[in-house]
């Protein structure tokens, strides 16, 4: 806990200082700063976590419509009603010279009547906060066609989730807990396909709701996001992503995710995305899917 | 006084003449090659089809410069230039790339967009104009992929950085 805070207190000075480094190394190049510019799409949609993704995974672009000559944001509202719990997640990121990304998300996972079935009360709440920051640091996943290395980015999310005291009675060991990953995303232009791969170290259980670490199994361990998606349009791309995740909690298993998707960029400042996501089992309730909504604005 | 006037009609008609004929400006001499074009081209019976071969690239390469003159923030920086040479010389550029069996005959990238002040933002705005056109052509979506995936990396030698 004191460890991860620490580590969160170094990325949160080191960002404002690369951020003002490149602030004045673009200055020195003297381009002027101009607002926009991103192809359609190409800021990515938003993950449930609040940084530039698709739905479950986190990719390697970064958030806004800027180019590395400006700064841009991005918004987002993602619905996901699953069959005996109803999770919310919104929140908003902003793109710095299409190098960095700072983001947050806050996370809302209602148990309705189910609540009351798991002894917490019907509609209790279990809620998070995380805050994120990216950095692109190789290559290009759209301009550079004649390569095959991918856009790159490493990333690291701080979350805090609230009912500590409930969370550590489930057999959770901490109510906050940062992960770290890497992402490669990869635009295959002559092929129409959008490619992602992220290994995130994490130990949270169900994305941090539950808490970090657990009576089963405590520590970091790397997990796994794969997406694929196919351009039909410059604006409409269907896809299918997989993440794995840590299974910690002694009282219920936790599952892999996966989940389908249409994103269709409404205008360059609206992107809605419809889809259908499968969390397996929650807090001992088998079978948690349903179809979801996203809403995007950024520019 | 007859021959001075004789003189004058021979250059004004010599004059209109080029006007009409849309002669290019000169530029400063450079090396012709093919590599100028920054690219291999596509070989690919099937992408040229869809582009409805060397006709429908001229369409293509018109439409595009059209749109960039009329666009508020392309228009300034094309204008200045000679559009009859970049005429000509877009239309072997995209010619030969889509294995039309051009020549190129112009600049590389660098040496064509140089101290121009292309930004990534005017790069795009260019390819959406591109799109706009090959839309327009009937070019299926995956076909104009194949190409703007052979102009993608040009980026780094129009954009200076
Ligand atoms: C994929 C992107 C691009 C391609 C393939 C491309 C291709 C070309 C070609 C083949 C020429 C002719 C060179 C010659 O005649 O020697 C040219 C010239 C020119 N390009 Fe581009 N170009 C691109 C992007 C841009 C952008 C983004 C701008 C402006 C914002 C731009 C502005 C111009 C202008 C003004 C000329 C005329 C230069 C002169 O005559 O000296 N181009 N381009």
């Amino acid at each position: 806990m004191k460890r991860s805070f620490r580590f969160m207190k170094n990325v949160l000075w080191a960002a404002p200082v690369t951020v003002l480094a490149l602030a004045i190394s673009a200055e020195a190049d003297a381009r002027p700063l101009v607002w926009g510019g991103k192809l359609p799409l190409t800021r990515g949609v938003t993950s449930i976590e609040g940084g530039t993704g698709a739905g479950l995974a986190t990719w390697a672009f970064i958030a806004g419509n800027e180019t590395e000559d400006g700064v841009g944001a991005s918004a987002f509202y993602t619905g996901i009603p699953l069959s005996d719990y109803d999770f919310t997640a919104y929140g908003a990121a902003i793109g710095l010279y299409d190098r960095i990304e700072l983001s947050y998300a806050h996370q809302e996972f209602d148990t309705g009547s189910t609540g009351g079935l798991l002894g917490i009360g019907n509609g209790f709440t279990f809620e998070q906060n995380i805050f994120g920051a990216k950095l692109r640091v190789l290559g290009d996943a759209l301009y550079g066609q004649d390569s095959w290395l991918p856009q790159v980015a490493i990333g690291v999310q701080y979350k805090q989730a609230e009912h500590g005291a409930l969370i550590s009675a489930l057999g959770g060991e901490d109510d906050s807990g940062v992960d770290v990953y890497v992402s490669a995303t990869k635009i295959l232009l002559g092929q129409s396909l959008v490619v992602n791969v992220t290994v995130r170290a994490t130990e949270a259980n169900q994305f941090g709701l539950l808490g970090f670490g657990g009576d089963r199994e405590g520590g970091h361990t790397a997990q796994v996001e794969v997406s694929g998606a196919y351009m039909l349009t410059d604006r409409l791309l269907v896809g299918a992503e997989y993440r794995t995740r840590p299974d910690n909690l002694g009282f219920a298993a936790e599952d892999d995710g996966f989940d389908v998707f249409a994103g269709y960029a409404v205008t360059d400042n609206l992107t809605l995305v419809a889809g259908y996501v499968d969390l397996g089992s929650i807090a001992t309730f088998d079978d948690q899917n349903g179809a979801y909504l996203s809403v995007q604005i950024g520019f | 006084m007859r021959k001075t006037l004789l003189l004058c009609a021979f250059v004004l008609a010599g004059m209109s003449a080029s006007a009409w004929a849309q002669e290019e400006e000169p530029v400063a001499p450079y090396e012709q090659s093919d590599a100028n074009a920054g690219a291999q081209p596509i070989t690919d019976p099937d992408v040229l089809a869809a582009f409805h071969g060397r006709e429908g690239i001229v369409r293509i390469t018109n439409r595009t410069i059209d749109l960039a003159l009329a666009d508020p923030q392309l228009g300034p920086i094309f204008q200045p230039f000679d559009m009859v040479r970049l005429r000509r010389t877009l239309n072997e550029h995209f010619c030969y790339l889509l294995g039309g069996g051009c020549t190129y005959t112009g600049r590389d990238m660098r040496a064509a967009h140089a101290g121009m002040g292309a930004q990534t933002r005017d790069f795009n705005l260019l390819v959406r104009h591109l799109r706009t056109a090959m839309e327009e052509e009937g070019v299926p979506f995956r076909m104009q992929n194949r190409f703007l995936a052979v102009l993608a990396p040009m980026r780094s030698d129009v954009v200076p950085r």
